[in-house]
């Protein structure tokens, strides 16, 4: 396995997701230990829109890989306000890029409460230590 | 406890994905990962590790009414060194494994999946008891490597002793490498033109990285199992466990040309009879699938919201760059040009059952 960047300004989600967060405005992406994971990323689908409402734990985006296919589940409660629509039309930008030009999707959150589920660059290095053999 | 192979260390040291496959631990992807290896495959060449299959030697008197007895295919008219594609069956019909059998010097060698290695073993053991044959297990110390792709042969000319002139498709040789002694076959199950090659684990260290060396001028890349898969799956080669089971026939496969029913007795021989003469229920055919969503094993295959089958390989083909699947379709809904639809994660994608292979411009063709 290749090394994996973990940028320590982000928070992560068990689940392989990294969050930045901008006052209520948040951006989601997969983490580089995710895309290393799914390796060669072909499709992505977005369920959601722009000025859609969703609740924490919902899927919004199918990330479709070689080998499996993986849904995106929103970590807070919120509206989406902007979805990376350059996406669909080549997807191996999140392969290359998963903290650039790999975002997912910005929420607009409802509250501040979804912190709570996130950890820590230092945490999420140790769930993925575990996580490689 | 997982086995290794004696590729292992190399796997590791180019940046291989290592997963859990037939009780081995397999490279399933190197650093450049399973796209880009089956490209390179496509328009150069791959070097894959498939130490996991099993080797069973046949020898004795009656090695080749035994073989013959056990496979489907007809051995007796194989030529010195020459290699078939066969299946072997229970008496159901179902079929136990799809193998190719080595004509040798001393008897047979029969080259097995290496997740039934075991099955087939105590299959093939319990059934030579009535014959004046022996058999042997070599899959534990034998290592297997293909080397695949249409530059091939000026590789594995780089790499033997000798060379091997006029080494015909599916057919093999006994050759040397470093002096130490490997069995050579010009096969495969890419689609591209290759050679497969066996040796002694004693012999194996070191190779890795001699047919890399050997193939670097030509651009050959290591290739994982992950790309194996999408190589078969583009040329409609079925997979054990996925395509072909126990619970499937050679003749529901598409593969009644390796069942010969004027060759003397076999086993499943009456059941694969019965169901000529009745007719098959259920086929296995190739699908072009449209839009981006992989079709993957287990999806459903509908036809006016009826399920008329299921998805049994699926997946995105780099060299067509669209998605294919191969499934079984209830006997009606099974011919070339029929419309189907297949459930994706709750919606359905239109599909088109076609006639094989889905790439045509492999080089061994």
């Amino acid at each position: 396995m290749a090394e994996v960047n973990i940028p320590e300004d982000l928070k992560y989600t068990k689940s392989h997701e990294w969050i930045k967060i901008e006052g209520n405005i948040i951006t989601i992406g997969i983490t580089d230990f995710a895309q290393q994971e799914l390796s060669d990323i072909v499709y992505v689908e977005f369920q959601l829109d722009t000025d859609d409402e969703i609740s924490q734990g919902d899927p919004f985006c199918t990330i479709e890989a070689v080998k499996t296919a993986e849904d995106i589940n929103s970590p807070a409660d919120g509206k989406i306000i902007s979805v990376n629509s350059d996406l669909p039309d080549d997807p191996s930008v999140i392969n290359k890029d998963p903290y650039g030009q790999g975002w997912l999707a910005k929420i607009e959150v409802a509250d501040q409460s979804f912190q709570d589920n996130l950890i820590s660059a230092q945490e999420y290095l140790k769930i993925t230590e575990q996580s490689s053999h | 406890m997982l086995k290794k192979t004696a590729f292992y260390n190399d796997h590791l040291k180019h940046g291989a994905k290592i997963v859990d496959f037939a009780g081995y631990e397999m490279p399933i992807q190197y650093s450049q990962g399973i796209v880009a290896e089956t490209k390179t495959v496509r328009s150069a060449a791959g070097l894959f590790d498939v130490s996991h299959m099993g080797e069973i030697e046949i020898t004795g008197p009656q090695a080749l009414s035994f073989t013959n007895y056990l496979v489907t295919n007809d051995i007796e008219s194989l030529q010195e060194d020459q290699v078939l594609y066969t299946v072997m069956c229970l008496e159901q019909g179902g079929i136990i494994d799809d193998l190719l059998v080595y004509r040798r010097p001393r008897g047979y060698l029969l080259v097995v999946n290496g997740a039934n290695q075991d099955k087939d073993w105590q299959w093939v053991e319990e059934q030579s008891k009535k014959w004046d044959v022996q058999v042997t297990n070599l899959s534990d110390q034998t290592a297997q490597i293909a080397i695949q792709g249409p530059i091939s042969e000026k590789i594995l000319n780089k790499l033997v002793d000798q060379p091997l002139p006029n080494l015909n498709y599916y057919f093999s040789k006994d050759a040397t490498i470093n002096n130490q002694p490997a069995l050579i076959s010009r096969t495969g199950y890419t689609g591209e033109d290759g050679f497969e090659i066996y040796l002694d684990n004693r012999h194996a260290s070191g190779l890795w990285d001699q047919v890399l060396t050997s193939g670097e001028e030509f651009g050959i890349t290591p290739a994982g199992l992950g790309a194996r898969d999408i190589l078969r799956l583009e040329m409609g080669y079925c997979l054990y466990g996925n395509d072909i089971t126990e619970q499937t026939t050679p003749l529901e496969a598409g593969l009644k040309w390796v069942v010969k029913m004027k060759k003397n007795d076999f086993i499943g021989k009456e059941s694969l009879q019965q169901q000529i003469d009745e007719g098959v229920q259920k086929k296995l055919v190739p699908l072009a699938v449209s839009g981006k969503q992989i079709p993957r094993k287990g999806f459903p295959i509908m036809s006016n919201r009826q399920k008329v089958g299921e998805v049994t390989s699926g997946g995105w083909s780099p060299s067509l760059a669209k998605c294919i699947a191969l499934g079984y379709v209830k006997k009606g809904h099974h011919k070339s040009g029929t419309e189907v639809e297949i459930e994706v994660r709750n919606r359905t994608i239109p599909a088109q059952i076609i006639k094989g292979p889905f790439y045509k411009q492999g080089s061994h063709l």
